[in-house]
């Protein structure tokens, strides 16, 4: 009797005693889980995610945790929504609802910034592979240049799901870290008469079928040229069709709110589930985040160089500033940019420019992803 | 990085690149000629409906 007392006490202390014996990771991974969740709760950091990722990175970092095995709670999150690339469809349905791409319909040629945005992607894959990271795994670090968190989890769960947990983190933290990275590249790359470059007005132009077709034609393009693209850029369009159309309002609000809440919530704890200790902990990590930070310096430059030659080529019609906008962090990017030209003069309004280049920098991200990963499926590695 | 790693990560940068640019750039395009099909009704043109 006294002995199967013991035995069963003893389960009680098992995790305790794995964490005095072989815990190492565990315990630098639970004060890492409480980082994000300070990140998210005190400073405010992308909370809607680092809250639920840090919580799940705390859940399977705790000893002999097996919400991460089979039939587990983190894994049935897993396998519902992140290994079949459910839920950063989802959310995109979501994004594309949100967005209000006017400012990008009234001048269309500020499409062209946000593929000078996407310029870190592709430095970012070479620097990749340059460190040995392999082929697959080094395009689905690339794509947290895209800056964009959706189209970083589906590449990355796709292609590299052992490396899914650094890169959501690293593409989450550096989105909300825009405000601080971009403004000392964009002061250091132009000069104070570019700054104060005003520009002419947004004249309203664009007709209430040209925002209906908008989405039907990106889709339909899209979808031609770079068809490994289709889900990200098709459930984006769905979002934003359902949003111009206007007889679909409960499916709209359906998008942006709950589903996207529940979503994001479901998508997080599942990211944090791949944060266990033995598998995170390893130098490729510390090299996810260097390789993120130079992808998003990288996205800043390319974009404010490109606005400067723009800048030339139309006599000072266009404010370089503006080109740092062409990433996918909306609309972050774009009130960065209105706060740095009105830094110089308080009379420059650069937002509703910016919010076209910020657009375009979203729809430039997908189709970045989509053509790269078009592009492995020609060289057949995918 | 042997040859072949080369080959590939510049072949990425290049076809990438080139590819992202070429496909906004016929969106682009797309959406000016969406907007002179369908240009913004002048509301003064419109007839009174009585």
């Amino acid at each position: 009797m006294l002995e199967t007392v013991l035995s069963g006490l003893s389960g009680l202390g098992a995790g305790t005693r794995y964490l005095f014996t072989q815990g190492g990771p565990n315990v630098i991974m639970l004060m890492i889980a409480a980082a994000l969740i300070y990140l998210g709760v005190k400073k405010k950091v992308e909370p809607l995610l680092l809250v639920p990722i840090g919580f799940g990175c705390m859940l399977v970092n705790i000893p002999l945790s097996e919400l991460m095995e089979s039939g587990g709670l983190l894994r049935i999150l897993y396998e519902m929504g992140i290994s079949n690339e459910l839920f950063p469809l989802l959310i995109f349905v979501g994004i594309g609802a949100m967005i209000d791409f006017g400012a990008l319909l009234e001048n269309p040629k500020m499409l062209l910034f946000g593929a000078a945005g996407q310029f870190g992607i592709f430095l970012t894959l070479l620097l990749a592979l340059a460190l040995g990271f392999p082929a697959l795994e080094a395009v689905s670090i690339a794509v947290i240049g895209a800056c964009d968190g959706p189209t970083a989890i589906y590449v990355a769960s796709q292609y590299a799901p052992q490396l899914l947990g650094p890169i959501s983190v690293a593409a989450y933290s550096y989105m909300a870290l825009v405000p601080i990275i971009q403004p000392p590249i964009m002061r250091a790359l132009t000069n104070p008469a570019e700054r104060a470059i005003k520009m002419a007005p947004i004249k309203r132009s664009v007709s209430t079928q040209t925002k209906l077709l908008f989405p039907i034609v990106v889709t339909l393009v899209t979808g031609l040229l770079a068809p490994k693209g289709l889900p990200l850029m098709g459930t984006i369009m769905l979002g934003n069709f359902m949003r111009e159309c206007g007889v679909v309002a409960r499916l709209t609000k359906a998008s942006e709110n709950e589903i996207a809440n529940i979503v994001t919530l479901f998508l997080g704890l599942a990211i944090g589930g791949t944060m266990e200790g033995h598998a995170f902990l390893k130098p490729e990590t510390l090299m996810i985040f260097g390789l993120g930070f130079i992808a998003i310096c990288t996205d800043t430059i390319a974009g404010v160089v490109f606005g400067k030659i723009v800048c030339k080529l139309t006599k000072g019609k266009v404010n370089p500033l503006i080109g740092a906008a062409g990433i996918s962090a909306f609309p972050m990017a774009a009130r960065v940019v209105q706060a740095q030209g009105q830094i110089y003069d308080k009379k420059n309004h650069l937002l509703m420019h910016a919010a076209g280049v910020n657009t375009g920098g979203q729809i430039g991200s997908v189709v970045a992803a989509a053509v790269m990963l078009s592009v492995l499926k020609g060289m057949g590695l995918i | 990085m042997d040859n072949a790693t080369w080959s590939f990560g510049l072949t990425m940068m290049i076809v990438g690149m080139g590819g992202t640019f070429l496909t906004l750039w016929i969106l682009s395009l797309v959406m000016d000629i969406l907007k002179k099909i369908f240009p913004l009704a002048d509301k003064a043109a419109t007839p009174d409906k009585k």
